[in-house]
């Protein structure tokens, strides 16, 4: 039987850029929107082309603002995936949505596309904060697209930024209280990350953005576990929290190291093409994707078969971030790699006796919490 | 050109107190004689390694030839030698003296004689020099060319009415200078039929040409095609090719007495080449050598160990290499417990130390650890023996120790008499003794003895920054003497790390202690685990200093898309960790081990 497949759609456009943000988002005046909905889907066809029939498990519009296509862009993407990859069971198709009045209006457009999960970008539940972060929409419309969504879908989570300059721990929990009183099974809480080239970084290179200290950002990261544990919100990986089975699946498949497929402007995949591992990239600026698209049929800028060390380095690296560990023996298959062979021995004993890393029932290591906290800093030294 | 008559030659050094200008001369006669075209020309044009330039100062010595028609109608062959000014590089000064009849004594109007002032013209009187003073900097509203005359005469004893009177940067009375380089320098001696007889000045490896050698001729001649003989290493070679420095390198057919040039012999054994040695004729051999160089003397020693092991072999070459081209760097093999197998090294200084890493880093691309530089100690064994001590790790028991000496050193500091205060305070701290005490004009000439000790750590640094810039030093070494000494282990987790121990007074120990200690937290990143760091004198602990361990590490946010980058990071992470020293479980990045030497006591 064909491995599932997971589908990643990338819509590379923004209304504004906001200034913490790195991925690979744009904001045009106009966007061509027909010109991108026909590119997406001919780079779909030509992916489709070579894996061949496999059964669909999750399709995932992200970005940017995938929220900011026409519905019927959107179905006619998940029509075309759903007749190139059957899917076996009924697929989960999440949709990243920000929760501006004018996107909220759309949802039940989503929904009548086949959506059927959604994930809005609230960021923060309090209007200063949120024009800090330099966000388009104020508290109360997030919460108002929240009830739109809730009713609409039978499956919503959303995303909140914390660890901001300035918050308190007592800050924190009251607002993340106050998120977790949603009631929703899923919740996706980022601390901020300072990233290279962002207007954040200047400020913070100058000294006029501080973050939190180390110890500040643990004791957060703490006070964010327990709320959501309170809540019934179990950390299923570093940054994802939901109620047992909430899970999303699709993220799930880039941790559990499975195989994906990306298309659009800059997305990545890992596929098995022909038995191997593929590493594929797409061109990231969306014109030169487009056009590269136009002209040969699909966006790819580059593909790489992965050796056996970067599979298995790839494998470690997102799968310790999952509370759930690494299984061996999905491990040996993806990577044909031994688990035990990855691993550098005396550091994986070192990190077992400190309390870091622990076995698990399958034979399989996880991270403790305390490992998953200090992932960057033990990944260097357990990974071979 | 190569059958210039000795009455038309003039072998001069630059000498001067460090930034008093020398360099900045050597360009304006190299201008004013034609050497180098407008577009060649650049600042210190002689200072061509990159760290000379970057830090402003002369490492190494350089020789230039140059052309001058003079005013009495004869064209003269001039070999000048731009010679370094900080006290760690006075072995090129030496050497460039030996290959000279005369010197200029620079000295900057505004500043006045400071000690290397004093140190380097008492070498060129010994090796005989004429000098001729010369006053630079007088385009500044600062420069008081009077004062400095008078101190000229008083400080020195040299007589300075008639001396030259310049801006090297604006090229004022160049003329003067050179004029007074062909009348009053004394020509070269030598006897051209004579068995060739040539001094090894300086050598430096060439991956093309092999090893390069510059010498004086003093007798004979050196042409290509002659089998030569090394007297101290016996040694034969072909001369490839004789030439001189213009300052580029420039062929000539041949290289006669009184003549300062370069040769190539297609050498590639660096060991042949000892500078100070003879170079002669095989077949005519000169019966006698020249008197050569004293040898230099290191004062401070460290360890210099490869970061990953495996460049040992490539750091022995290298070492090789850079002392052929630095004759006053010294090495020998070691091993340590924490570093594994690396090299005991000898140098003139802290800058000298500093400088040579920085070669080695950059010359030979070697990523290194230093431990912490110390004097040589002599242990006096309760057997009566005598052990000279260069590693701290190797000090013996204390039970088989009787006695410990150190050396002493008397150094020469001039200083403006606002700062003489602050200066002398520093001076007792490190538990100098006052031996002299003298006012010229406005400024104080203080002699003092000094252990070394107290001085390889940061002495320098204090001086400057206790007097703003304006102090100066010089030291010669002074004897040994017997002193209260300990030794002071620095431990991590418990674990001793050898590379890290060193020797103090026992009344600056706990000091030190706490010193490097504080150091090392701020060094050593924070880790998995909690570090301890001790530093103790035996089993007795004396300061200690706690890292906690990381709290939090974790890329918040971890996607399909990012996994390429976060896998090549880790790749890059896990390539920095060959750049750490493992510790039991605790790494240290090898700037810590440097870094760590140069605290504030
Ligand atoms: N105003 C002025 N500055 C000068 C003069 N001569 C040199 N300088 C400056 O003094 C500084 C030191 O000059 P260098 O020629 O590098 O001095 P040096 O004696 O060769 O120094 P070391 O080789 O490090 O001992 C530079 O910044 C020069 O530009 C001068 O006649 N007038
Ligand atoms: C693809 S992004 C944004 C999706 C959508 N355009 C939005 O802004 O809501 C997904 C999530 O990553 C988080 N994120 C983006 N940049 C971040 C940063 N620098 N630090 C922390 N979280 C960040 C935000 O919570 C964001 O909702
Ligand atoms: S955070 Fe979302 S809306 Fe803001 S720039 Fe990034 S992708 Fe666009
Ligand atoms: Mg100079």
């Amino acid at each position: 039987m064909p491995e599932p497949l997971a589908l990643y759609v990338h819509w590379p456009f923004c209304l504004s850029r906001c200034p913490y943000c790195d991925f690979n988002s744009h904001v045009r005046e106009r966007i061509d929107e027909r010109r991108f909905r026909a590119a997406l889907l001919a780079d779909l066809a030509w992916e489709a082309g070579r894996l061949g029939p496999r059964p669909l498990a999750s399709i995932f519009f992200g970005g940017g603002t995938p929220s900011l296509m026409s519905p019927e862009t959107v179905a006619a993407l998940i029509e075309a995936a759903t007749r190139a990859f059957p899917p076996a069971t009924p697929p989960e198709i999440t949709l990243e949505a920000n929760p501006t009045s004018v996107e909220a209006a759309k949802l039940a457009g989503f929904r009548a596309a086949g959506v059927n999960r959604i994930s809005l970008g609230i960021q923060a539940l309090d209007d200063s904060a949120l024009a800090f972060l330099g966000r388009r929409h104020s508290a109360a419309q997030a919460l108002a697209a929240l009830e739109t969504a809730r009713a609409l879908f039978p499956r919503a989570s959303f995303d909140l930024i914390y660890a901001r300059p300035g918050q308190t721990r007592a800050a924190w929990r009251a607002e993340l209280r106050r998120a977790l009183a949603f009631g929703l099974d899923h919740l996706s809480l980022y601390q901020l990350t300072i990233e290279p080239g962002t207007p954040f970084a200047r400020l913070h290179d100058r000294g006029e953005l501080v973050l939190p200290g180390e110890d500040a950002q643990a004791a957060l990261y703490r006070a964010t576990e327990e709320e959501a544990a309170r809540a019934g919100l179990a950390p299923y990986e570093v940054s994802n929290y939901a109620a047992p089975g909430a899970e999303s699946r699709h993220n799930l498949a880039y941790w559990r190291y499975l195989d994906y497929a990306g298309i659009g402007p800059g997305a990545h995949g890992r596929i098995m093409v022909g038995g191997r591992l593929t590493a594929t990239a797409r061109v990231r600026a969306p014109e030169a994707w487009a056009e590269a698209v136009e002209r040969r049929g699909h966006g790819v800028r580059e593909e790489e078969e992965l050796s056996a060390a970067a599979r298995a380095r790839e494998a470690l690296l997102m799968g310790l971030r999952l509370a759930e560990g690494i299984d061996p023996a999905r491990f040996l298959a993806r990577t044909g790699v031994a688990l035990a062979d990855a691993l550098d021995p005396a550091a994986l004993a070192a990190a077992e006796a400190e309390g870091l890393v622990a076995r698990t029932t399958a034979g399989g290591i996880a991270t403790t919490r305390a490992g998953r906290l200090r992932l960057d800093a033990l990944l260097p030294r357990l990974v071979r | 050109m190569t059958d210039t008559p000795l009455h038309l030659i003039r072998n001069f050094s630059i000498i001067a107190h460090i930034d008093h200008g020398k360099s900045t001369l050597a360009d304006r006669l190299i201008q004013a004689c034609g050497a180098l075209s407008e577009r060649e020309m650049k600042d210190q044009v002689l200072d061509s390694m990159e760290i000379e330039r970057e830090r402003g100062i002369t490492i190494k010595a350089q020789t230039v030839r140059l052309i001058y028609p003079a005013k009495d109608g004869n064209t003269y062959e001039l070999n000048l030698m731009d010679t370094p000014g900080h006290v760690d590089f006075a072995y090129e000064v030496s050497r460039s003296l030996a290959a000279c009849e005369g010197s200029l004594l620079v000295v900057d109007a505004s500043q006045g004689v400071e000690a290397q002032t004093l140190a380097n013209v008492y070498q060129a009187i010994e090796a005989g020099h004429e000098i001729v003073p010369v006053l630079n900097k007088i385009d500044l509203p600062a420069a008081e060319p009077d004062r400095v005359k008078t101190q000229i005469e008083d400080v020195i004893g040299l007589p300075a009415d008639d001396a030259v009177m310049i801006s090297a940067k604006t090229g004022l009375n160049i003329e003067g200078v050179l004029e007074a380089i062909v009348t009053r320098l004394p020509p070269p001696q030598g006897d051209a039929a004579a068995p060739t007889k040539a001094l090894l000045v300086d050598s430096w490896y060439d991956a093309y040409l092999g090893v390069v050698i510059l010498v004086r001729v003093k007798d004979g001649r050196l042409r290509k095609g002659q089998r030569i003989r090394f007297m101290s290493t016996g040694a034969v070679h072909t001369v490839e090719a004789t030439g001189i420095f213009t300052p580029k390198m420039v062929p000539v057919e041949d290289l006669g007495p009184g003549e300062i040039g370069y040769i190539t012999a297609g050498i590639k054994t660096v060991a042949d080449c000892k500078v100070g040695d003879t170079i002669t004729d095989d077949r005519n051999p000169a019966a006698e050598p020249l008197p050569g160089f004293k040898p230099s003397v290191p004062v401070v020693w460290c360890g210099l160990y490869p970061t990953d092991a495996d460049d040992f072999e490539k750091l022995r070459e290298s070492l090789a290499k850079l002392r052929l081209n630095d004759a006053s760097f010294h090495y020998e093999p070691e091993t340590s417990a924490a570093l594994g197998f690396g090299f005991r090294c000898g140098f003139l200084g802290l800058l000298h130390l500093e400088i040579v890493q920085e070669r080695l880093m950059r010359e030979f691309d070697l990523d290194l650890i230093a431990t912490a530089p110390s004097v040589v100690y002599r242990i006096h064994r309760t057997d009566g023996t005598v052990m000279e001590l260069h590693n701290p790790a190797d000090m013996p028991d204390g039970s088989v120790i009787d006695h410990i000496e150190e050396p002493w050193i008397k150094a020469t500091i001039f200083v403006p008499d606002d700062y003489l205060g602050a200066i002398l305070t520093l001076c007792n701290e490190r538990r100098g003794q006052q031996v002299d005490l003298t006012y010229v004009g406005n400024r104080a000439m203080a002699v003092y003895r000094l252990p070394l000790n107290e001085v390889v750590f940061d002495f320098y640094d204090r001086l400057k920054s206790v007097s703003r810039g304006y102090a100066s030093f010089d030291y010669a070494m002074d004897g040994y003497a017997e002193a209260d000494l300990v030794k002071i282990t620095i431990l991590v987790n418990g674990d001793p790390v050898d590379a890290l121990s060193f020797i103090a007074h026992r009344s600056q120990a706990e000091k030190r202690g706490r010193a490097i200690c504080e150091k090392l937290k701020e060094l050593i990143p924070r880790q998995l685990f909690k570090i301890a760091i001790q530093a103790a004198i035996g089993g007795r602990v004396i300061a200690r200093e706690t890292i906690s361990a990381l709290s939090k590490d974790v890329t918040a946010k971890c996607y399909g898309g990012d996994i390429t980058r976060k896998r090549k990071l880790l790749e890059k992470q896990k390539e920095g960790k060959k750049r750490m020293r493992q510790f039991g479980k605790v790494e240290i990045p090898q700037t810590a081990f440097l870094a760590a030497l140069k605290m504030d006591a």
